[in-house]
């Protein structure tokens, strides 16, 4: 019923009808990547770029283009892994969570006098824990993913605010912070949406290229299909949510590094706006269908709406977070409501068929 | 069928008491949490039980009951619900605006309105995952973001202040009857209305009808869209109630209110044994839940361990809760198969 | 035909009803009439339609095309309540209930007795649920939830339930698979009385026996269509399983002869505690071996724990020697076994993914260099076998899902076969296939028999099990009751075993 062939994001080309299958032109391909998740949200993203440029000059600049970007880049990076544990049909709700620990875990060390890369080090291997954590909950426990990460959420948070209380470090490394905010050589590129690109690219090659991007598809369309085809689902899930933990510990370092802070209290809510990026981006929240593609496309989109908007004098900044729910709605209702009209009319055409056609009967009685 | 005789006792085996008991013992086992928990604190540092303490407590407790009272209904259909904190801060911003604007309004008035606008954000959540074919999840996600947008947008900067509330409105949210808060009687009387609904009437049991398996509830005839809609908007109507309540409570409005709530009225359910996948859990549990987290939170306020350790404590009761529950599920299943088994062989 | 031509207006009419499911044609001429106080068989081989037809007067689906009709009114039921409000009650193969709830409530959901103020009355819900578990005359208690009953209990609380609304018409879709003897005399009981008290019974059974013993009238399908109808007076056993099957037997069954190998894969006292014990057996390279049995006679259990899907109590499984480990699918997979699974569309196949995808799940590594897939290589080995296999597909990029049962189950076993293994396990093989390709599917089996792979069939259609095995193993209620020979065996030496007689006779 919910489920429905038309969903955004088809890992596969758009439903083909019945019978009209031969000769695909250049056209009809045409019309097929234009019914494509991605391209509707390429569109939306030139929308609002025009938009943007119209509300104001500064829209297209250099200097947008680099904060726009480096305030994303946490989300972005969590949205990574988050997007290929949705598509197994699972959630991991603590990503910022783990995001806060690391960036207090972070402050502690550099507190007691640990140099910057064993800190760093240290970040990653408790984000590797917080994820081991939530993934053996999820696999060896047989708890829903949903339930045990809403209490992650809580308690990493928590734990973050054990570690340093309400303190917060900003005394890191000049040469660590400036490599933060700073950009790619000479270009417009901020270095750390440079290591979000080199990543993404990742995350596309092994959800799409790889053994194991083929498993979490299979794993997710039907998981029971997929063990009975012999692939190790839970190992395949405890992976996924070790990597969202990693990837959330270095969201962790990157955002203490930018903001030349850490503390327990950074990232609250961001795991709100990573799900819905990942859900923008055409990800199933029933699993099996979803590009990276589309969901660094959502996530350009949700940055560039959002830089629009706060670039804007006349125009409140609350409009970003109506914006950003109406679209995750309509990301979803209007494929649906796409494919009941579809259906419908299928369903007519059948019925005319079947009126227009006399009962083959009598052929089958004589036996 | 015969309406009006009189129920037997019951003739109960073993089977059916065992799962009686593990339901009750459920429920028993957070009331135990809550008085060790209580007793403990109160040795440490008497001043836990006094009067103003527990009021503070109650008061606590209240509104995050209510809102847990609401997500239930809807938990328990197998949906989620996650957008009450934002429709919390708009009925709470409309009841204290409309109020302070027109001091001559009726507080009944003002909770009709609030409760009206809840339920108008619930009827939006419900027609889109249930006629929308849209995921729970996935709207209320979406409503969680673009309901507090339409406060920040309404609210535009301001807020509602205390002393342009009059008295009538805010003793509801600070005064007692017969000792008992006002606003703990509110959420009293919620709970246990909507306890006997689910236990006593035929929608209710279609919930949990349709939260245990909605193919065979299709097929038994519970009209389930219709059912989970009405869910959806009880639980808006609910988070209405709780955004007045709110107002009367704390005086002082902006579109903020309640930020944050959602996930610990979740948690709050699922700590009193509601099952995150539908079918299992009672408003009750979901209400001691909502005490427990809230006496925690006091209890660690009091005894001044760093408040910082609450946020940690209330993450892994819920982790323990829902292991408990599991290893429990487990183990009676398995019971109640060999029982069934025995007896057929 | 020739149409019953009394005078009485039937119940329930159905009046050349047809459903399709995509591309496929479930059922395409569907005509069938229950008149009050009569008990009706519903007989055809599986897939042959008569599960989308009770979905059609179950009010499950809706007619493509054709006319139902109650009490000679046109109806269209747009729901199962409205099937439910016109009095018909199905009772389903899989139990469709309320784990979370008590048995009593699952009865009365929806239902349930009101006292004052509409509140419900549970002390009357109890004790109607009681009374009518005691009227079936069975030990089950109305107050308990229903997780942890079994699928036997399961049943009958789904007779119950229908029995509570005193349906006029009672659809039951195979009830008896699970139930044991005296259950099943039980059932009969009520079904009897029920008939005295002028409700139509249409009664789905395998077992052709109970058909004879307690229905009055049969209703033969095949192919989607129905192609008899006739008093069972009328009728004999064979008359209807000629009628069922409408073919030559021999051209189906191309069995080719094979020279028996050397032994592949050793079953040593294989047990599952409450699901199969002490099953042993050993199956060599080039035979097919049928498991044959009645449904819930723990064959496809057999197989899911040869394969690891599900674990074993006690005993162990051996290829070429070498002792599996427990439980572990990918294991078994490694030591060459494949398992073309009993549900194809939640099993076998994921069914949002493509046909390449699907047909190469199973050999990702082969198909990978250092962890990257190589597509080349993934197109070409779903081109072959979907070549060799003689798949009708319009492209290979296409969902399995709009594929037909039969092109489906092909690709299932281009998914396994692509593997090369030693031991191939099929599960109900050609269930819900058209006849066409389940010869395909004999064909290939036979093939690949004769080219040296060890088969092991699990099968609940005779023809099937007669025709193709080198030899024949028979369970009932979890044991192996018999060992056949392909001289051995029968029908009759197969049915004995799988009722359970030769165990008697010997014991």
């Amino acid at each position: 019923m919910s489920r429905n062939s038309l969903a955004p994001g088809a890992d596969t080309a758009p439903a083909p009808d019945g019978g009209s299958g031969a000769g695909r032109g250049p056209l009809a391909r045409l019309a097929s990547a234009a019914g494509r998740w991605e391209f509707l949200i390429l569109l939306l993203i030139i929308a609002t770029c025009v938009a943007g440029q119209a509300i104001s000059p500064q829209f297209l600049s250099r200097a947008s283009f680099m904060t726009g970007s480096l305030d994303f880049t946490e989300v972005a990076l969590m949205a990574l892994p988050l997007t290929l544990i949705i598509i197994t049909a699972e959630i991991d709700l603590s990503v910022a969570s783990v995001l806060a620990l690391s960036s207090a875990l972070m402050a502690w060390l550099w507190m007691h006098d640990v140099p910057m890369v064993p800190t760093v080090l240290l970040c990653l291997v408790a984000g590797a824990l917080c994820g081991l954590f939530n993934g053996l909950l999820v696999t060896k426990g047989g708890l829903p993913s949903l339930a045990v990460t809403i209490g992650t959420l809580a308690l990493f948070r928590g734990l973050a605010y054990v570690v340093i209380g309400d303190q917060s470090v900003t005394d890191f490394p000049t040469a660590w912070t400036d490599w933060g905010f700073g950009m790619v050589g000479t270009s417009i590129l901020p270095n750390t949406i440079a290591v979000f690109a080199v990543l993404a690219v990742i995350f596309a090659v092994l959800l799409h290229g790889s053994r194991f991007g083929r498993s979490i598809y299979a794993i997710g369309a039907n998981q029971e299909a997929a063990y009975f085809s012999g692939i190790k689902v839970k190992r395949i899930k405890l992976i996924l949510f070790v990597i969202s933990g990693v990837v959330s510990a270095l969201a962790g370092v990157i955002i203490s590094l930018r903001n030349s802070t850490a503390a327990a209290n950074v990232g609250q809510g961001f795991e709100l706006t990573a799900i819905a990026a990942v859900v923008l981006g055409g990800v199933s929240i029933f699993g099996g269908r979803g590009t990276v593609g589309g969901v660094v496309l959502a996530l350009f989109l949700l940055a560039a709406i959002q830089k629009a908007l706060s670039l804007s004098e006349s125009i409140s900044t609350a409009w970003i977070q109506v914006v950003t729910g109406a679209l995750l709605i309509g990301s979803v209702l209007g494929p649906n409501l796409v494919s009941r009209m579809n259906e419908a009319r299928a369903r007519a055409r059948m019925r005319g068929d079947a009126q227009a056609r006399p009962p083959t009967t009598s052929q089958e009685e004589a036996v | 069928m015969s309406t009006d005789a009189p129920p037997v006792p019951g003739r109960k085996d073993r089977g059916a008491r065992l799962a009686e008991l593990v339901l009750r013992v459920r429920e028993l086992g957070i009331v135990g949490a809550l008085v060790l928990l209580f007793v403990v604190t109160v040795i440490m540092e008497p001043r836990f039980a006094d009067a103003d303490s527990l009021r503070d407590l109650l008061l606590n407790a209240s509104i995050f009951a209510i809102l847990a009272v609401g997500q239930t209904l809807v938990i328990v259909t197998r949906n989620i619900d996650l957008s009450v904190s934002s429709v919390l801060a708009l009925s709470a911003y409309f009841a204290g605006s409309v109020v302070s604007d027109h001091p001559g309004v009726p507080v009944w008035a003002l909770f009709v309105m609030g409760i009206g606008m809840g339920m108008a954000c619930g009827l939006f959540n419900g027609v889109l995952s249930t006629y929308g074919g849209v995921p729970s999840l996935v709207v209320t996600l979406g409503t969680l973001y673009a309901f507090r947008g339409l406060a920040f947008l309404w609210t535009d900067g301001r807020q509602v202040n205390a002393e342009t509330l009059p008295d009538a409105f805010l003793n509801l949210g600070s005064g007692s009857v017969l000792g008992v808060p006002t606003l703990s009687l509110f959420a009293i009387a919620v709970v246990l209305v909507a306890g006997w609904w689910m236990r006593d009437f035929r929608a209710g049991r279609q919930l949990y009808a349709i939260g245990s398996n909605p193919e065979a509830a299709r097929l038994a005839g519970v009209r389930s869209q219709r059912l989970v809609l009405l869910a959806f908007v009880v639980c808006g109507a609910l988070a209405g109630l709780a955004g007045v309540l709110f107002t009367a409570r704390f005086g002082t409005v902006d579109a903020t209110a309640g930020a944050g709530y959602e996930l610990t009225v979740i948690a709050a359910a699922v700590v009193g044994g509601v099952a995150i996948f539908g079918g299992v859990g009672t408003v009750y549990g979901a209400a001691l839940g909502a005490l427990l987290l809230t006496t925690i939170t006091s209890s660690l306020i009091i005894l001044k361990v760093s408040a910082f350790w609450q946020q940690a404590a209330i993450g892994a009761l819920l982790i323990l809760a829902i292991v408990l529950d599991r290893v429990v599920g487990v183990r009676l299943e398995s019971a109640l198969r060999q029982r069934s088994a025995r007896r057929v062989a | 035909m020739t149409e019953d031509a009394t005078l009485t207006v039937p119940i329930l009419e159905l009046d050349h009803a047809a459903k399709s499911y995509g591309a496929v044609r479930a059922l395409r001429e569907g005509t069938l009439a229950l008149c009050a106080g009569e008990v009706r068989a519903l007989v055809g081989e599986n897939g042959a339609g008569k599960s989308t037809l009770v979905k059609l007067l179950a009010g499950v689906e809706r007619l493509d095309a054709g006319v139902m009709r109650v009490d000679g009114e046109d109806v269209d039921f747009h729901s199962p309540a409205a099937a439910r409000a016109a009095g018909i009650a199905v009772i389903y193969q899989e139990p469709t209930l309320f784990p979370d709830l008590s048995v009593a409530e699952n009865i009365a959901m929806g239902r349930h007795p009101l006292r004052a103020g509409r509140r419900i009355d549970r002390g009357v819900m109890r004790r109607d649920a009681q009374a009518l578990l005691d009227q079936l005359g069975v030990r089950l208690n109305a107050s308990r939830p229903v997780r942890g009953l079994s699928i036997a209990d399961q049943q009958i609380v789904e007779i119950a339930k229908a029995l509570s609304f005193e349906a006029r018409v009672l659809i039951m879709d195979e009830p008896t698979a699970a139930l044991s003897g005296p259950e099943v005399e039980r059932l009969f009981t009520v079904v009897r009385a029920l008939q005295q008290r002028g409700a139509a019974v249409l009664f789905i059974s395998h077992r052709l026996e109970e058909v004879f013993s307690i229905c009055d009238t049969a209703t033969v399908m095949r192919d989607g269509a129905v192609v008899h109808d006739a008093r069972i007076a009328d009728m004999t056993p064979d008359d209807m399983v000629r009628r069922m099957v409408g073919r030559d037997l021999g051209a189906l069954f191309p069995k080719e002869d094979t020279t028996v190998g050397e032994p592949v894969l050793v079953a040593h006292r294989l047990t599952r505690e409450n699901v199969f014990t002490d099953i042993s057996f050993t199956l060599h390279s080039g035979e097919i071996v049928a498991l044959a049995g009645l449904v819930g006679a723990g064959r496809s259990e057999v197989a899911r724990a040869v394969f690891g899907i599900d674990r074993l109590d006690a005993g162990h499984v051996e290829v070429e020697g070498r002792r599996l480990p427990n439980g572990r699918p990918a294991a078994a997979m490694a030591a060459g076994i494949g398992l073309v699974p009993e549900d194809r569309r939640q099993q076998g196949l994921v069914m949002d993914l493509s046909i390449t995808r699907n047909v190469t799940l199973t050999v990702l590594r082969r198909l990978s260099r250092l962890g990257l897939m190589r597509r080349g290589s993934e197109r070409r080995v779903a081109a072959e076998w979907a070549e060799r296999l003689q798949l009708r597909h319009h492209t290979l990029d296409g969902p399995v899902r709009f594929l037909s049962g039969g092109n489906q189950q092909k690709v299932v076993l281009a998914k396994w076969l692509a593997r090369t293994p030693k031991v191939l396990m099929v599960d109900e093989p050609t269930r819900g296939i058209d006849v066409g390709t389940k010869a395909e599917v004999h064909r290939l089996l036979s093939r690949l028999a004769a080219e040296g792979l060890a088969v092991l069939m699990v099968s609940s259609e005779l023809p099937e099990v007669l025709g193709m095995a080198d030899r024949v193993l028979v369970m009932h209620e979890g044991r192996l009751t018999a060992e056949l020979s392909r001289d051995e065996a029968d029908e009759e030496t197969v049915m004995r075993a799988a009722t359970g007689q030769t165990h008697e006779a010997a014991a």
